[in-house]
C-alpha cells in the first residue's frame, strides 16, 4: 500500500462539514415534522369508513413503502418537470423524505392505535371525560409509549437517508463533502470523516432520546 | 434526428430492453447481497444470543456502526478503500459486499429475536430428551425462531432489494442509474421515473403482501 494518508485538508474543511451537518439536521427535522402530521392523518385516512380517503391513504402508504427513498428523491427532483413543477433541491429532497416518512409512521400510528382496546375509550367517556379529554389522558401518552421508540428510529432513519441529498445536488453533510472530495481528491479521508460525523450524530440522538423517554415514561413500566 | 432541431431521441424499444438488462442487474445484486448477509446475518445474530457478555458487546457495536452511517457512504468509502489498497474491483462486486455487510447487520438483529423468541423451557425440555446442542437449534430453534421472525426477515430483504439503488453512486449500471442515463438522453424524465418506480413496486409490494398474509396465518 503506497498512498499516502493526507489529513489536513479534511481539518481544514471539518467547520464547512459540521455547517452542512447543520443543514442535514435542518432538513431531517422539517421531514421529520411532516412525515409525522402527514402520517397520523394517513393513520386516520386508512381507518375512514369513507371509501376515497381510506384508498388515497392506502396508495400513498404502499407506494412510499414499496419504492427506493432515491426513487422518490429523484421523482421530486427531475420527474416533476414534466407538469412544469421544478423544485429546488432542498424543497426536491424534503418533499421526498416527508412522503417516505409519512408512508412508513402512518403504520406505526395504527400499530399504536391498535395497541389501545375501544373499551378503554367507552370507560372514559362512561366516566364523564369529554372527547379531548380522553384523547389528552387515555389515548395520546398510550399511543406515545407504543410509537416512541419506532419513532426515534424513524428520525435517525430520515437523517441517514437525506445523506441521498447528494445525488440531487444539495450541499448538506454527504453533499458537502462530495464537493471537497471533487476539489481534493481525499475520496477516503473526507468520506470516513463525514461517517464518524454521522455516527456521532446518530449517538447523540439516540441518547437524547432515550434521556427524553425515561423521562417522559417514568414510573410507568 | 428524429424530429428537426431535436437532438433527443424517443424513447425507444432499444432503450426499453437496456431498461429491462438494468432490471435484471438489480435483482442479481439484491438476490445475491441478500444470500451472503442472511447466511452471515444468522451467524452474527446467533453470536449474539448465545456468546458471553465479550462476543456480544463486540459484535453489537460493531454492527450499530453499520447502521449508524448512511450506505452511501459505506459504499463509496468501501469502494475509495478497495482502489487505495490496491485491490480495486468491479462494482458489482464492491457494490455486493458492502450490501451483503449491511444486510447482515440488519438480518443479525432479526436472528437474535428469532432465538430469543423461543423459549427456554422448550430448549431445556430438548436437552433433557437427550439433544445435543446443534440438535437442539436445529430441531427446536430453528423451525420455532423462523415462525416468529420469518416476517421481519421478508422486510429486510426488501430493504436491501430497495437500497441496492445505491450503488449506481459507485457507478453499478442497475436500475436507477439505467434510468439517470436514459434520462439525459431522451428527456422523456417522467415515463422513465414511472417505469422504473413501477418495476421496483411490483417487485415489492406482492412480496410484502405475501410477508403479512404468512405473518396473520401463522399468528391465528
Amino acid at each position: 500500500m503506497d498512498y499516502q494518508f493526507l489529513w489536513p485538508p479534511v481539518i481544514k474543511a471539518l467547520p464547512k462539514l459540521l455547517d452542512a451537518a447543520l443543514l442535514t439536521m435542518q432538513v431531517s427535522v422539517i421531514s421529520m415534522i411532516f412525515g409525522l402530521s402527514i402520517g397520523l392523518l394517513l393513520s386516520f385516512g386508512r381507518r375512514s369508513k369513507y371509501f376515497i380517503p381510506r384508498t388515497l391513504s392506502s396508495i400513498w402508504v404502499e407506494i412510499a413503502r414499496n419504492t427506493p427513498v432515491l426513487f422518490q428523491i429523484f421523482f421530486c427532483y427531475w420527474g416533476l418537470g414534466e407538469f412544469g413543477i421544478f423544485l429546488s433541491s432542498f424543497v426536491a429532497v424534503v418533499t421526498a423524505l416527508s412522503f417516505n416518512t409519512a408512508g412508513y409512521m402512518a403504520e406505526t400510528f395504527r400499530g399504536g392505535f391498535n395497541a389501545i382496546p375501544d373499551t378503554q375509550l367507552n370507560a372514559a367517556r362512561s366516566l364523564g371525560m369529554s372527547f379531548f379529554q380522553t384523547q389528552r389522558y387515555i389515548i395520546v401518552p398510550q399511543v406515545l409509549r407504543v410509537i416512541y421508540y419506532p419513532m426515534t428510529n424513524q428520525f435517525i432513519w430520515v437523517i441517514l437517508m437525506s445523506s441521498l441529498g447528494m445525488l440531487a445536488g444539495l450541499r448538506e453533510l454527504t453533499g458537502e463533502t462530495q464537493y471537497f472530495n471533487s476539489r481534493t481528491f481525499r475520496t477516503f479521508e473526507f468520506f470516513a470523516a463525514t461517517a464518524v460525523i454521522y455516527y456521532i450524530i446518530a449517538k447523540l440522538v439516540m441518547l437524547g432520546a432515550r434521556l427524553l423517554g425515561w423521562r417522559l415514561f417514568r414510573g410507568q413500566s | 434526428m428524429n424530429s428537426a432541431g431535436s437532438a433527443f431521441t424517443n424513447l425507444s424499444w432499444v432503450d426499453l430492453i437496456f431498461l429491462g438488462e438494468a432490471a435484471i442487474r438489480t435483482l442479481q445484486i439484491s438476490i445475491v447481497s441478500i444470500f451472503f448477509g442472511t447466511v452471515i446475518g444468522i451467524i452474527l445474530g446467533w453470536m449474539l444470543a448465545a456468546g458471553n457478555v465479550f462476543v456480544r458487546i463486540a459484535v453489537s457495536s460493531i454492527l450499530d456502526v453499520f447502521r449508524s452511517v448512511p450506505l452511501i457512504i459505506q459504499l463509496i468509502l468501501f469502494d475509495s478503500f478497495v482502489s487505495i489498497a490496491g485491490y480495486p474491483m468491479p462494482a458489482f462486486w464492491s457494490g455486493t459486499i458492502v450490501l451483503s455487510v449491511y444486510c447482515a447487520a440488519l438480518v443479525a438483529m432479526v436472528a437474535r429475536a428469532g432465538i430469543e423468541a423461543v423459549s427456554p423451557n422448550l430448549r431445556r425440555a430438548a436437552r433433557s430428551l437427550g439433544m445435543g446442542y446443534w440438535q437442539d437449534l436445529r430441531y427446536i430453534v430453528w423451525p420455532v425462531g423462523l415462525r416468529a421472525v420469518f416476517p421481519s426477515w421478508i422486510g429486510v430483504a426488501l430493504s436491501v432489494l430497495k437500497d441496492s439503488a445505491l450503488v449506481s453512486a459507485i457507478g453499478y449500471l442497475e436500475l436507477m442509474r439505467a434510468s439517470q442515463i436514459l434520462t439525459t438522453k431522451t428527456q422523456e424524465s417522467f415515463k422513465i421515473m414511472l417505469l422504473i418506480g413501477l418495476f421496483y413496486f411490483l417487485m415489492s409490494y406482492p412480496i410484502s403482501k405475501a410477508g403479512e398474509f404468512v405473518e396473520k396465518k401463522w399468528q391465528s
